[in-house]
């Protein structure tokens, strides 16, 4: 069992979890996930470290709900357990040296995007931040992301914080502004495409961090596979960051309506 | 470690006794038992264990039959060398819990091989009885009989283990599959601290993710890994060797050897066009949903998808579970597709004749090259080619080859994909020096199973990719003997 030290509620929808699990926390590095399963009956849904602290032996999960399993583990409080909690999975970032480097994700995207920020400032990067929300209660992290990023552009659908207009206006900006070396995006699937095109239309690598349907999330069973450059890839072992400009969004975003 | 001729040596004189009772004609004209078992058309409605076991009484004239070889070729064929007469004129005999010790002695899951083994290929092809064109002992019902019975008499057995003297030596075994169990059973026999990590969140491997309730209840798996952990081992899920911990870790934090049996959990897709559709899936994935994650069964949270008309692509025992599962899962259509004839297939026998029994349609000599789905994604038919066999290839078996322009198609709405496991590069990635197959597998020296890394083991799967549970256990057990001399010097 996997104990919650301490939780947030972002918003109504969103929480965050501070959860001991002293070896992940030793273990992890930017980009890798767990699998989580919560109660017996449980099933095993995949979720991005969006921090770890190793001294205090706890990772932070940031889980919105949106279902069976998501509702569950929201519903967890401080003292409450999580049944099971391993990782870290998938392979992590590469984190260049000396560039600008243009992070944007998407609603709870920015969890996972957070130590993926960390990292690239941290590797001395200039570090632009765009995060985006249908509206203002949705945007999450934004301090944390302040603390590690030279400049953070927050965009909203609804204007109700930071610009009015979709993440790819925001990214755009910056691009007709600046020389961009690389982009990370981490969001819904349908966000993540529309970035891509962005980037392939000016010609910046851009990594992305795919969300897909997981059972084991060990390379055993398959049902996170997508089709990148051609060719099937596992997310949790391949993965779950790719090149973006390969992966076959349209694919993807039928997939995960499996079980819809 | 006790030696099974200790345990039921051929010159006590109740066996003396039990060969002189009756002679070998007469033993010879008794025939072979029938496994009794459910009804096909009440158990493909449920997932209990089709095969219902023997009586007391069956099981003693089956063990009759034996008739107590001086130089028995029945162990010969079994990959953990079983004392195989020991343990069946024991049965004879009546004594049921001395039968479970000495099938304990080598094997740390009988009542498991009891099951799963393709006993048709291993002990019951060498016994005697095919000389005499008579059916062969049934070795593999007799073993199930006698440690289902001793599952159920636990304190019987418990009070008769001596636990080994303690070396304080730490050993750690990387997987909780059957190679993993049989190694952690032989090193807690010879007195080492043994810990097993597994990455699931149930311990057991393939026993637990793979092989379905119908053949082998989890009730029994359990069953076998409480007995190892009531001997000492320790089990340690949710913790994957490579990622959780490194194996610098394992190192520092005093494990003196590590034994790796991470298998083969790679599933193989074959890359054609509408391979990725909704619908279609791993066995891997399907089995797992169903077996270790509950799905349809209420108080489960994990979903599967529940085809009216299945196509199983492949032809070995996962590709049976899949297609007995799916008939059990609401699928009035259930079809095997294979790429060769029925005799070649390599699943078991009586796998393949339960679910003929169970209304399964073979279509052997069948290849799928593209699944055609529909305008939401999800599949709706596969085109086949028909297929000849033409030459055989370097396994023996004679190659199918395509006959040009024979393609069908097959309305379908979900498809399991059970074409093989490649091993996992989960370990052989984490580990620096490793020398790895250009198939992926770990390379080890076949007697001792030792890897280029002199503290490091491998067994099953992870060095013979997708192979069976015996053979998994077969190198569990010789990795703990190289070991053991290893690591006492004995």
């Amino acid at each position: 069992m996997f104990e919650v030290i301490e939780k947030e509620q972002f918003s109504p929808k969103v929480s965050k979890l501070i959860v001991k699990a002293p070896m992940i926390a030793r273990s992890r590095r930017a980009g890798h996930f767990v699998i989580v399963r919560a109660g017996d009956g449980g099933e095993r849904i995949p979720l991005t470290i969006a921090d770890a602290d190793p001294a205090a032996g706890t990772i932070m999960l940031v889980v919105q709900n949106v279902g069976v399993s998501t509702e569950k583990i929201c519903s967890l409080n401080a003292g409450d357990s999580l049944t099971d909690v391993v990782g870290p999975l998938g392979k992590a970032t590469t984190i260049p040296t000396g560039k600008t480097v243009v992070c944007c994700g998407g609603g709870v995207g920015v969890a996972p995007l957070l130590p993926i920020i960390k990292a690239m400032k941290a590797a001395g990067n200039k570090v632009i931040s765009v995060l985006a929300a249908r509206t203002k209660e949705l945007i999450i992290l934004e301090e944390q992301v302040r603390e590690h990023s030279d400049e953070v552009i927050i965009m909203t659908d609804d204007g109700s914080y930071g610009r009015k207009g979709l993440v790819t206006e925001g990214v755009e900006d910056v691009i007709k502004r600046e020389q961009v070396d690389e982009v990370v995006t981490i969001g819904p699937a349908v966000m993540m495409k529309f970035v891509a095109l962005l980037t392939k239309k000016y010609g910046i690598p851009t990594q992305c961090s795919l969300n897909t349907i997981m059972v084991d999330g060990t390379g055993m069973c398959g049902a996170c596979r997508v089709t990148v450059d051609g060719k099937t890839k596992f997310v949790c072992i391949d993965g779950p960051e790719f090149d973006a400009h390969k992966v076959d969004f349209d694919e993807m975003i039928m997939r995960l309506k499996s079980y819809n | 470690m006790a030696e099974t001729s200790q345990l039921a040596p051929r010159d006590a004189a109740w066996r003396e006794e039990l060969r002189k009772a009756i002679n070998a004609k007469e033993r010879g004209a008794i025939p072979r038992v029938k496994m009794p078992e459910l009804d096909p058309a009440y158990r493909v409605t449920c997932n209990e264990e089709v095969n219902q076991g023997l009586t007391m009484e069956q099981a003693q004239l089956e063990a009759t039959r034996c008739l107590d070889c001086p130089k028995p070729t029945c162990m010969e064929g079994c990959p953990v060398s079983i004392d195989i007469p020991g343990f069946i004129k024991n049965i004879q005999r009546g004594d049921i819990t001395m039968a479970a010790r000495v099938l304990k002695a080598t094997s740390a899951l009988p009542a498991v091989c009891g099951r799963v083994c393709p006993q048709e290929k291993q002990c019951e092809s060498r016994c005697i009885y095919h000389k005499m064109k008579k059916e062969p002992v049934a070795i593999g019902y007799l073993e199930r009989f006698a440690s289902d019975y001793a599952n159920s008499h636990d304190e019987e057995m418990a009070s008769e283990e001596a636990p080994a003297e303690k070396r304080g030596i730490r050993v750690a075994v990387v997987g909780s599959g059957p190679a993993g169990l049989s190694f952690a059973g032989d090193m807690i026999k010879r007195g080492y601290d043994v810990t097993v990590f597994e990455a699931l969140h149930e311990i057991g491997g393939v026993l637990k993710y793979g092989i379905p309730e119908f053949r082998l209840p989890n009730s029994v798996v359990e069953k076998e890994i409480d007995s190892l952990r009531s001997q000492g081992v320790e089990f340690v899920k949710d913790c994957i060797i490579g990622k959780t911990l490194s194996m610098e870790q394992l190192e520092a934090d005093g494990y003196k050897t590590v034994f790796v049996a991470s298998g083969a959990g790679l599933p193989r897709f074959m890359g054609i066009p509408g391979e990725n559709l909704i619908g279609i899936m791993s066995s891997n994935e399907y089995l797992t949903r169903i077996n270790l994650m509950g799905a349809g069964q209420s108080g489960y949270d994990t979903p599967v998808l529940e085809g009216k008309s299945v196509a199983v692509i492949g032809g070995g025992n996962t590709a049976m579970d899949s297609v007995r599962t799916a008939r059990r899962h609401g699928a009035s259509r259930a079809m095997i597709i294979y790429r060769r004839s029925l005799e070649e297939m390599p699943a078991r026998v009586e796998e393949v004749h339960h679910a003929q029994q169970e209304g399964v349609e073979f279509m052997t000599l069948y290849n799928p090259i593209e699944y055609i789905g529909d305008d939401k994604g999800h599949v709706k038919a596969v085109r086949l080619q028909h297929m000849q066999l033409g030459e055989p290839d370097e396994s023996g078996r004679r190659s199918p080859v395509p006959i040009p322009g024979d393609i069908i198609e097959v309305d379908v709405d979900e498809v399991i994909v059970s074409v093989g496991v490649s091993p996992n590069p989960l370990i052989p990635n984490a580990v620096d020096g490793l020398e790895v197959s250009r198939r992926g597998t770990i390379v080890v020296n076949d007697e001792t199973m030792q890897s280029s890394i002199p503290t490091l083991y491998a067994g099953g799967d992870i060095v013979r990719g997708g192979a069976t549970v015996i053979l998994a256990m077969g190198d569990g057990r010789r990795a703990a003997l190289a070991a053991h001399k290893a690591l006492s010097g004995e």
